[in-house]
């Protein structure tokens, strides 16, 4: 049977003349619808969502506007465009043209990296399937799908790059993708934070303002690869991050904003009695996603990050923007570590210090989302400020995993962390009391949750009553 | 000795890397190692890597479990780490360690891996591996000495042998030899996996004989303990009876001098040699094998062993400088030849069968110590059935030849004992006495007729037992001259000349072992690929890329 790939895939990657990755993705597609069904957002084949679709890399094409079935999604295959003039910006093979195919002695390093990140694209559709039944606006709900079929598009670009530079280890690896379930106990995906439950909606703005704002980071980061199919996929890829960064910065802001109107409205601090959620809540969510993402950028010290960056395979953030060398052979820098259970400052070869520098990045910037949710606050009249909690706070990996150090970077005895956990971390009270907001999905047009401010404006510069979900 | 001494005696209570369990008549070993806890400063043993010191625990724990524990019929090793099994040999200690540290630390962990397999095929303790994460390097090495491998099939968990791709080096625990020689993986299958960083994975792990079994990690636990049950159910240990306690060896360091209760070593550094003076039995041995049992560690076959090989590691690791070990005894031979004779007839006893096994072993490290052994067969002596072994196990025997002058001692008599006819085979496969006269196989049936006859100088000159035998004139200069020559050459060369000649006859799994580490992987850990400044091993860890020099020698 002929098949229009053009029209069904579409893509910027020749795939109607390419017989390989057309065999590949036959059987491949397939099997990613079954997931999709089984396991993507649950009981919503049939809705007609309000998405964006990419259709092209150029700024007419990748974002077109219209009412899909989720199922009928066309995910694409998009590269961004070919600079024939690129060359590695670093590591040991700076100055030399990149890659365009992988070479030999790469090809385990680069897959794994692929399949590392690839596998957190489906993850995270896994983690947030339910939350269609407790969307606080028809507005919530399609940004919530708007962000589940994108990162099923990333699967997809991962599984491109599988399919058509990794050979039959590739195809297997791209199987393997759809057969790890987030929070599986036998087959889970890889790393821990994907395998944590994203049970209501504060935690999925959090995560996607934390969490997929660490992607942001190694998408960035794999976009500097001397790889250049990796490196375009991730800019384009890059684009489209930026969108579910801006769904969790105005989710949040948008909670703290009807708070702060809840506690004017009623003269109270006690939100909770008054329907919201309180800015003690907030900022315990916080540091609960601040601190679990951060152990996604990895050891502080890594023999592995530094291997990529001097073979030329995942560079820095902006990497070409920085001012030295690139090659970092005799380059240090200081990083905060443990030593005999205090937190000190050390020297240490920039090369293997280079997860702590994305991870310093990172914080960075995390840090202008809190300054603008500050705003909120503040143009309210409340005295209130939300603050990120100390790097060391809260860690399961690296240097300070396994010590008990608070937000502001004191550390504690096991004692005093007891005593006050639970006014840093969200309490089994606290999750039941967000849990008890989450009622059924607000599906009027126009209408939002007691506990959430509706948006400034509306996507595509739709109308406040835009009927972006039709459930049929 | 400018540091402390590596210390080999440990015990359960003083584990600081792994837990030992018993849970009917399965053991459970689980590896945790302790970051902090390595032999020297400078490593972490981060992601349960290990350095001598973890390996000095498995392999008191693998010893204590045939002794101790009569009633454990199966032994299971599995990892205490979430998603990690073993990371193998720590790239940070190796990279920080001299050469010869390395070496010595190779060959013990190779001793240990084979000591679990010889509980297997010969204690009935059967050891099971279960795998419930990543297994690389050594980890994978330490799997492939266990008789069955589960892997845990969650998509993650992988066994690999990375050191070729990663480090330019090869496996140091025979995972190469392992895989085709016992896991019999396919050749091409074997290439494929040892240059893949990474490692395989469930299904292809399994139908590339990697791996026994993939089971869901949620049920690797239970199918582990079923298998385990049913492995120990089948054992053909006593279930009922009474294991003896393993103490401490007991020893005095003083100066020079290290002072056992049946081995006194002494060590002239000026000729860079240490005499191992072995004392025989003070009595008559102990009825049968109850007896035994009551005497436990202080069983002088028994007791004897336990400082030998203390000795024998003690000075490989702590002495490298001394490198000729003089082999002497003092004792009286019949009683020497009374104790074989108790261990034959009790040879189907547990405990017996495993003093057997245990002198078989240490015997074998004796072969692998690369020292010169030089033996010394003198008026007083008692070179008798097991202890004859230790004659046979040197390169060069000197034998006195009548009496001394002015001592009262008897002249030197050597004594076979049916000990010698096949309870001691080498690593090759073969009795020592077999191995020494391959060129006439029926010369073995011969001596099997002077089993038990007192053997002089002159006799055993004849039956090619010993190599010189000089008169007491003439005994000083001949043993100085030898001993003083020795000391003069390159210890290198040695080491290669005296393994070239000692394993001769077939080759085994073992013996392969052996002399792959010693000549492959001693030739590219030296290799600058491997150890020079650009080198791959050095570079480890600090993100800079290994230059290889692309020549093939």
């Amino acid at each position: 049977m002929a098949i229009d790939y053009s029209q069904l895939i579409p893509n910027n990657v020749d795939l109607s003349s390419d017989r390989r990755l057309q065999r590949a993705l036959e059987n491949w597609q397939p099997r990613f619808l079954d997931w999709w069904k089984d396991m993507g957002p649950d009981g919503t084949s049939a809705f007609d969502v309000y998405l964006r679709t990419a259709v092209s890399t150029d700024s007419n094409g990748w974002a077109n506007f219209g009412y899909v079935k989720m199922p009928e999604y066309r995910w694409g295959i998009f590269l961004a465009d070919r600079d024939p003039d690129r060359q590695i910006a670093y590591g040991d093979n700076k100055g030399k043209p990149v890659w365009q195919d992988v070479p030999g002695e790469l090809r385990s390093t680069l897959r794994r990296l692929i399949v590392t990140q690839g596998d957190t694209e489906p993850a995270s559709v896994e983690q947030q399937r339910l939350l269609g039944r407790t969307a606080p606006s028809l507005y919530d709900l399609r940004n919530l799908f708007q962000v589940n079929v994108e990162e099923g598009r990333h699967l997809w670009a991962m599984v491109y790059l599988l399919h058509a530079y990794f050979g039959r280890d590739g195809r297997e690896e791209a199987e393997e993708m759809l057969v790890r379930h987030s929070g599986d106990p036998d087959k889970p995906r890889i790393l821990g934070a994907f395998n944590e439950a994203t049970p209501d909606w504060l935690s999925f703005f959090m995560f996607t303002y934390f969490t997929d704002r660490d992607g942001k980071y190694q998408l960035a980061s794999l976009a500097e690869s001397g790889f250049d199919p990796l490196a375009r996929s991730c800019r384009f890829m890059l684009t489209e991050e930026a969108h579910h960064m801006f769904v969790g910065e105005t989710g949040v802001g948008r909670i703290l904003q009807r708070t702060c109107e809840l506690m004017k409205e009623h003269k109270t601090e006690d939100v909770r009695s008054v329907g919201g959620i309180d800015l003690a809540t907030m900022q315990k969510y916080l540091n609960f996603h601040f601190s679990v993402s951060l152990d996604l950028f990895g050891q502080e010290a890594s023999t592995n990050a530094a291997n990529y960056y001097t073979q030329g395979v995942k560079g820095r953030f902006l990497e070409t923007r920085i001012d030295d060398d690139h090659v970092l052979a005799n380059a240090t820098y200081e990083i905060d570590t443990a030593a005999d259970g205090h937190i000190v400052k050390k020297t240490v070869p920039a090369l293997s210090a280079l997860n702590e520098r994305l991870r310093q990045d990172y914080i960075e910037d995390c840090a202008k989302g809190v300054l603008r949710w500050n705003k909120t606050i503040e143009r309210a009249g409340i005295d209130f400020e939300i603050k990120l909690p100390h790097r060391a706070f809260n860690r399961r990996i690296g240097t300070f995993a396994g010590m008990r150090i608070s937000p502001d970077g004191r550390v504690l005895s096991e004692a005093d962390w007891t005593a006050n956990e639970g006014r840093w971390l969200p309490t089994d009270t606290d999750r039941a009391y967000v849990t008890s907001l989450m009622g059924p999905a607000v599906t009027q047009p126009g209408k939002y949750a007691h506990w959430i401010a509706p948006p400034a404006r509306g996507i595509n510069n739709q109308a406040a009553d835009f009927e972006y979900v039709r459930f049929n | 000795m400018a540091e402390a001494p590596i210390d080999f005696r440990t015990s359960p209570e003083h584990y600081r890397h792994w837990k030992l369990a018993l849970e009917g008549g399965v053991a459970y070993l689980t590896m945790d190692v302790n970051e902090e806890g390595g032999l020297k400063p400078g490593y972490k043993l981060k992601l349960n890597s290990y350095d001598l010191g973890v390996d000095i625990e498995l392999a008191d724990a693998v010893q204590r479990l045939r002794f101790e524990h009569p009633e454990i019929g199966a032994v299971v090793i599995r990892s205490q780490r979430d998603r990690v099994f073993c990371s193998g040999a720590n790239i940070n200690m190796l990279g920080l360690s001299s050469h010869d540290h390395k070496v010595n630390f190779c060959k013990f962990t190779n001793e240990t891996r084979l000591a679990i397999e010889d509980a297997s095929h010969h204690s009935g303790q059967r050891y099971i591996c279960s795998i419930n994460g990543i297994a690389a390097g050594g980890g994978y090495e330490l799997a492939l000495a266990c008789e069955e491998i589960l892997l845990a099939d969650d998509g993650n968990s992988a066994v690999s042998l990375p050191e070729l791709p990663l480090l330019a080096v090869l496996p140091g625990t025979g995972g190469l030899t392992r895989l085709v020689d016992k896991r019999l993986v396919r050749r091409d299958h074997a290439d494929f996996f040892c240059t893949t960083a990474e490692g395989l994975r469930g299904k292809r792990a399994r139908e590339w004989r990697l791996v026994d079994r993939l089971v869901p990690p949620s049920k690797l636990a239970e199918e582990t303990k079923k298998i385990a049950e049913e492995t120990a159910a089948r054992s053909a240990r006593p279930k009922n009876a009474k294991g003896i306690t393993l103490p401490r060896v007991d020893r005095q360091i003083d100066g020079d001098t290290i002072r056992y209760a049946h081995l006194t070593v002494e060590i002239d550094r000026g000729q860079r040699a240490a005499r191992l003076r072995i004392m025989g039995p003070c009595a008559a041995p102990p009825a049968d094998a109850a007896a035994i049992q009551t005497q436990g560690t202080a069983f002088w076959p028994l007791a004897l062993a336990r400082d030998l090989d203390d000795a024998m590691m003690h000075l490989r690791l702590n002495e490298t400088e001394i490198g000729t070990w003089v082999l002497q005894s003092q004792g009286d031979g019949a009683l020497v030849e009374a104790y074989d004779a108790l261990l034959a007839r009790e040879a189907s006893n547990w405990l017996v069968k495993e003093i057997v096994l245990y002198w078989k072993r240490s015997l074998k490290r004796l072969d692998v110590s690369s020292r010169s052994l030089i033996a010394l067969v003198e008026p007083g002596s008692c070179f008798t059935g097991t202890l004859l072994e230790i004659v046979l196990a040197a390169d060069r025997s000197y034998m006195l030849d009548g009496a001394v002058e002015g001592s009262n001692l008897p002249a030197a008599m050597l004594r076979l004992t049916p000990m010698n006819f096949g309870a001691y085979p080498m690593g090759n496969g073969l009795t020592r006495l077999a191995t020494r006269f391959l060129y006439d196989p029926g010369h073995v049936d011969e001596l099997r007729k002077e089993t038990g006859k007192p053997l002089d100088a002159e006799a055993a000159d004849a039956a090619g037992l010993v190599t010189f035998t000089p008169d007491d004139i003439d005994w000083d200069d001949e043993v100085r001259l030898a001993i003083e020559e020795r000391a003069g050459f390159s210890p290198d060369g040695l080491i290669g000349m005296e393994a070239n000649l000692r394993f001769a006859g077939p080759e085994t799994m073992e013996t392969k072992i052996f002399a792959r580490l010693s000549a492959w992987q001693n030739w590219i850990f030296q290799r600058p690929n491997a150890t020079g400044p650009e080198g791959a091993l050095k570079l480890y860890g600090t993100g800079k890329q290994s230059k290889y020099d692309r020549k093939r020698a």
